[in-house]
């Protein structure tokens, strides 16, 4: 499974990279399905760790999204509004879905290695 | 191999499940893919299917539906919506329950049984039916098949077959030759749909599929030895076959038309195709609440033709007073409306409430069924949905959705 070394991972299946932008794993796209909707936060507002900030549906399944650190949005992907596919075709690249300002470092989440033991030893 | 179900498709599950209780719970909903193991449900008996296991092993995505575990995907519903409305695609559907009703009097009792008139079938021929409590509510919708004059088989929906089992029984003492089997646990049954549906099984088979008209079936073999009962029916709005199975055959039956090319399709897009074909599914458009009449059934509920069977009085008052609420079809714009999520009018009030509701991979939109007041039913009505406590915009739409051409 494709899982870059240069994100930083939660147990909720989400990445952060060193800009500040998230999104879901290979994996949790994987395990969704095909991506139809996604709803986005506000720009400016601000979250706390673990915080839920939008919404993720499959054809078939409505899932919470949860902020990786604790931070003030300042982008999100509006391209995901007319191609929520992104998230299934590109999870790490275009598929991406905020952007945060973190107020914390994201050192205390887990490294790719971490990340892919949690979800094989599952 | 360990399975695990993710959190996301218990929500399906949920959804399918509602079946009796009245479809007004939200929607929970789950933190992204909690793995679930499977074990924390062995307490539970779960049935399974002869082609279970083969279902594991390709990739299906298991899931627990009407007591079944049951494949959702191979994959992507998307892919495989498409392929049955483009090609063909085949589904295990042995989860369905098959009871078979022998004797003079099955006909009579049949007619007394549902809404719809059983005894005016030829042999050789199947129709759908509402079947209902006294109070027009609904036990179940089936299909009926009459393989000889005096030889019926209902197929009833897996979640309803103890309920419709015991339903049956309790009203089979009036006609005391009549001889009632449960045979759902011995039987396979294999859907096969797609404009190709035909084109794939033809050249397996000595039937001409060409004769047989829709809601038509015929024993026969496919594959040189292999006996079934196959039935021009399905539930997808195409055009497809049903084939019915002693279930050891079943496995062997669906890897040859596997191989042949039919895309093996999996629960949840037998659910988007169903919808937007707009065919009903219990527990959703139907319920122990949910007349038939409600469900815009009507044409299988044979009031004038029949003088005597359940509910009749019941739907009777419902059609002289005339209906209060109906299913209606709603065009959502602005996110995914699911089962359970309210639906206001234009001043904000909560007047229905969403039926069954998904991505419609042909319309590439948010399709839904609701049921609403009567007066806000008419075609182009705009109505809300409460999507996660925003309201979103729902505009009333002529059903189906799809219809083939």
């Amino acid at each position: 499974m494709n899982l870059p070394k240069n994100l930083r991972y939660t147990t909720d299946h989400e990445w952060i990279d060193e800009e500040g932008r998230v999104g879901i794993t290979e994996y949790a796209q994987e395990a969704l399905g095909d991506v139809v909707f996604v709803e986005l936060p506000q720009v400016g507002r601000s979250l706390k760790a673990g915080e839920a900030f939008g919404v993720v549906e499959s054809v078939k399944s409505v899932s919470d999204l949860y902020s990786p650190v604790a931070g003030v949005v300042v982008a999100v992907n509006i391209e995901l509004s007319s191609q929520p596919e992104l998230v299934n075709l590109d999870p790490y690249g275009a598929g991406w879905i905020i952007k945060l300002d973190p107020e914390m470092d994201s050192a205390e989440l887990l490294l790719a290695d971490a990340y892919r033991s949690q979800i094989e030893g599952a | 191999m360990e399975i695990y179900l993710h959190e996301g498709f218990f929500v399906f599950t949920e959804l399918f499940l509602m079946g009796n209780c009245r479809v007004h719970t939200a929607v929970k909903r789950r933190r992204l893919y909690q793995p679930n193991n499977f074990a924390q449900k062995r307490g539970v008996h779960m049935k399974t299917t002869p082609i279970t296991e083969w279902h594991q092993n390709h990739g299906g995505k298991l899931v627990e539906f009407g007591g079944f575990y049951m494949p959702i995907d191979y994959g992507s519903i998307k892919d495989e919506h498409i392929a049955v409305r483009e090609r063909v695609g085949i589904f295990d559907v042995s989860h369905m329950g098959e009871f078979l009703v022998r004797g003079p009097e099955a006909a009579e009792y049949l007619d007394y049984l549902v809404t719809n008139i059983p005894s005016g079938l030829e042999p050789g021929q199947a129709l759908y039916s509402p079947m209902c409590y006294p109070d027009g509510g609904t036990v179940d919708d089936l299909l009926i098949y009459r393989i000889s004059d005096t030889e019926f088989m209902m197929v009833v929906n897996a979640s309803n077959i103890d309920k419709d089992w015991a339903w049956v029984m309790d009203h089979k003492s009036d006609w005391s030759s009549l001889e009632l089997t449960n045979v759902s646990d011995t039987m396979g049954l294999l859907a096969i749909q797609g404009p190709k549906a035909q084109e794939l099984l033809q050249p397996l088979t000595t039937i001409n599929l060409s004769g047989l008209g829709y809601y038509h079936f015929v024993p026969g073999t496919v594959i040189t030895d292999v006996s079934v009962l196959l039935s021009r029916t399905g539930y997808t709005g195409e055009d497809g076959f049903e084939l019915y199975v002693a279930a050891p055959e079943a496995l062997a039956l669906w890897e040859q038309l596997v191989d042949r090319g039919a895309l093996p399709i999996g629960l949840g897009a037998r659910d988007t195709l169903r919808l937007e074909a707009r065919l009903p599914l219990y527990g959703h458009e139907l319920s122990e609440s949910i007349t038939p009449l409600e469900a815009g059934l009507g044409p299988f509920v044979r009031l004038k033709n029949k003088t005597n069977f359940i509910g009749r009085d019941a739907l009777e008052r419902q059609k002289s007073q005339g209906l209060t609420r109906k299913i209606v079809g709603l065009e959502i714009h602005g996110g995914i409306a699911r089962a359970g999520y309210q639906v206001s009018d234009s001043t904000g009030q909560v007047v229905g409430v969403v039926t069954s509701g998904t991505y419609s991979p042909t319309l590439k939109t948010a399709i839904a069924l609701a049921l609403v007041p009567l007066e806000l039913a008419s075609i182009g009505t705009g109505l809300a949905v409460n999507i996660r406590g925003r309201e979103v915009l729902a505009t009333v739409v002529k059903t189906p959705f799809y219809r083939r051409t």
